[in-house]
């Protein structure tokens, strides 16, 4: 018995090693992008692997000064922010009608939109691009926002749809008895308990829409609509050999997505695992 | 509910799923319909001049360089592909398979496991390409110290390399998504069932392959449909480690800069104009459909008629 419980032990040991060791493989190349963007150039050559002698801000400052980046920074907010708000509200409503209304054609409404999850929007590229063009927003963010609305609205109903088919029917009619039209039921009684639903359709929503490069890359030119990722990639190719400078880009571009994943990892988790488990 | 006659529509309900179903539909499903119609059209920029039948797929198929960049996109697309697969599914069941164990730290590592799937493939490309950058980069050093010069490369110089490191690169980026799935499906294992296995005398292995494996199947379909769809349309990856040439020599091309090089470059750059970019957008539409199609008849019909 004693020899058993030895063995399992040191099995335990094992495995606890190898997971860490993966997760070794996981924070060392994020903890090096950081701590090399807060290096010298010389000590970039000089000591790759230790951390800084000391924190040295220099290269963010330069980031700031050499191109607007506070500006792209602002134009991915502007887009994430909006396509959420309209993905929310636009998911919401239509999945409301879905789960509480048993119309004609709701099951193949329901799969129109769920057939989303699994449909590359980029394989419309080419269309798209002559569309924004006859409507004159491409280079022009309200493209780009249009499109990660599209793409989120699938994610959203069918999260959403879910949700609300099990909050149960006796609260609505409780509101209907009191006089309260269906739209008003909606209001009232089913958004209010919508919100753990919504935070989960805007977590696992921001980070493709926050990331999102092919779109911005094929249609926005100027520099002032320029979102992060394509910001990223332009001063990547400029300044290339400036490993400071580039180190601080790509810091840059992934400290927001990672402090929402740590602040919101439980409603990440949740959300994206219930899509496994039905998909 | 279904005890009630269907309901009519009203006009509430219309406003309430409009806004959702218009805006999908017009920039999300037309336009991939829209784009199959313009593979059959020529013409310089984004206006369509003329019908010319499936010209376009004779010149992709028959006609150099066509032919050459499409079959070389498509055989690394698999390559990549098949990397992937394997990488994503075995390592990502190892892991969820532990983290779902009482082991020490076991919430820690789930969480750490999907942090690398929430950066953008744009900057996971350009992080790697400096790690295995032949000058500065520190993964060749590594070698170095561990004693393992003898195989230090320039990794994504030479052709033999260059697309397995991509590979590899977009496996540790996404593994978190599979350790996700794969954790999901685990944990909806009732309780009950493991403990009487375990009454039963079963040992962590009997376990693996009699409850846990039969069970995560449909999970395996997930991940793997989702892997192609990701792959055969993955761009972002060859665009920070290789360029949109695909270097070297167009050994790390994929559909998705492919797709982008014919459409977007100019005729030097390997720009093909929009009618053939519309052909090659219709191709990897194909793939992805009768991928999709396939992954259905084998891992949903059984689901469909349990319901």
């Amino acid at each position: 018995m004693n020899r058993l419980k030895v063995q399992k032990k040191f099995w335990e040991i094992i495995l606890f090693v190898f997971l860490s060791l993966y997760a070794l493989t996981i924070l060392y190349p994020l903890l090096l992008m950081f701590l090399t963007s807060l290096k010298t150039t010389r000590e970039i050559f000089t000591n790759p692997f230790g951390l800084p002698a000391t924190f040295n801000i220099t290269s963010y400052v330069k980031l700031l000064t050499i191109s607007h980046y506070l500006k792209y920074f602002k134009n991915s907010i502007v887009v994430s922010l909006v396509s959420l708000t309209i993905i929310m509200f636009s998911a919401s409503t239509a999945s409301y009608i879905l789960a509480k209304y048993d119309v004609k054609g709701r099951g193949a409404l329901y799969l129109f939109f769920v057939a989303g999850l699994i449909i590359p929007i980029r394989l419309g590229t080419i269309s798209i691009m002559r569309m924004m063009i006859g409507m004159h927003i491409n280079n022009n963010l309200l493209s780009v926002i249009i499109l990660s609305t599209a793409v989120g609205i699938p994610f959203g109903v069918f999260i959403l749809t879910d949700f609300i088919k099990m909050i149960p029917e006796e609260l609505s009619n409780a509101a209907r008895i009191d006089g309260c039209t269906e739209p008003g039921i909606f209001r009232i009684v089913i958004l209010p308990l919508l919100r753990p639903a919504l935070a989960a359709v805007a977590i696992v929503n921001f980070i493709p829409v926050w990331n999102d490069f092919w779109f911005p890359l094929v249609l926005l030119k100027d520099d002032a609509v320029r979102t992060v990722p394509l910001a990223t990639a332009l001063l990547f190719g400029q300044y290339s050999t400036n490993y400071g400078l580039v180190f601080a880009v790509l810091s840059m571009a992934s400290i927001p997505v990672i402090i929402i994943y740590l602040l919101f990892s439980r409603q990440f988790i949740k959300g994206l695992s219930s899509g496994a488990l039905k998909g | 509910m279904s005890i009630y006659r269907k309901q009519r529509w009203k006009p509430f309900m219309v406003l309430f799923i409009l806004p959702a179903a218009a805006i999908y539909l017009i920039f999300l499903l037309l336009p991939i319909v829209d784009s199959l119609r313009l593979s059959f059209y020529s013409g310089s920029g984004f206006i369509p001049k003329e019908f010319v039948g499936l010209d376009n797929y004779v010149k992709l198929f028959t006609q150099f360089p066509f032919k050459q960049r499409l079959w070389n996109a498509f055989r690394n697309n698999i390559e990549f592909f098949l990397i992937v697969t394997v990488v994503q599914n075995v390592f990502g069941f190892f892991i969820a398979f532990l983290v779902t164990r009482k082991i020490l730290g076991n919430h820690f590592f789930r969480k750490i496991s999907f942090l690398p799937t929430t950066l953008s493939v744009l900057v996971v490309g350009f992080l790697f390409k400096l790690i295995l950058n032949p000058s500065w980069g520190i993964f060749n050093k590594m070698l170095f110290a561990i004693g393992l010069s003898g195989i230090i490369q320039p990794w994504l110089g030479i052709p033999a390399t260059a697309l397995p490191a991509l590979a590899v690169v977009v496996s540790w980026q996404f593994m978190g998504e599979s350790v996700l799935f794969y954790t999901a499906g685990i944990d909806a294992i009732s309780d009950e069932i493991l403990e009487a296995a375990r009454i039963d005398g079963a040992n962590p292995f009997q376990e693996l392959r009699h409850i846990i494996v039969p069970a995560i199947m449909p999970i395996i379909g997930i991940v793997t449909i989702l892997i192609f769809i990701g792959d055969f349309t993955q761009f972002d990856i060859v665009y920070a480690m290789a360029t949109t040439q695909a270097n070297p020599a167009f050994a790390t091309d994929l559909f998705g800069s492919l797709f982008y090089r014919a459409t977007f470059s100019t005729p030097v750059r390997g720009g093909w104009g929009m009618g053939m970019g519309a052909a090659v957008s219709s191709i990897m539409f194909i793939l992805v459909f009768s991928a999709v199609m396939i992954w259905l008849y084998f891992f949903k019909m059984k689901g469909e008629t349990d319901e």
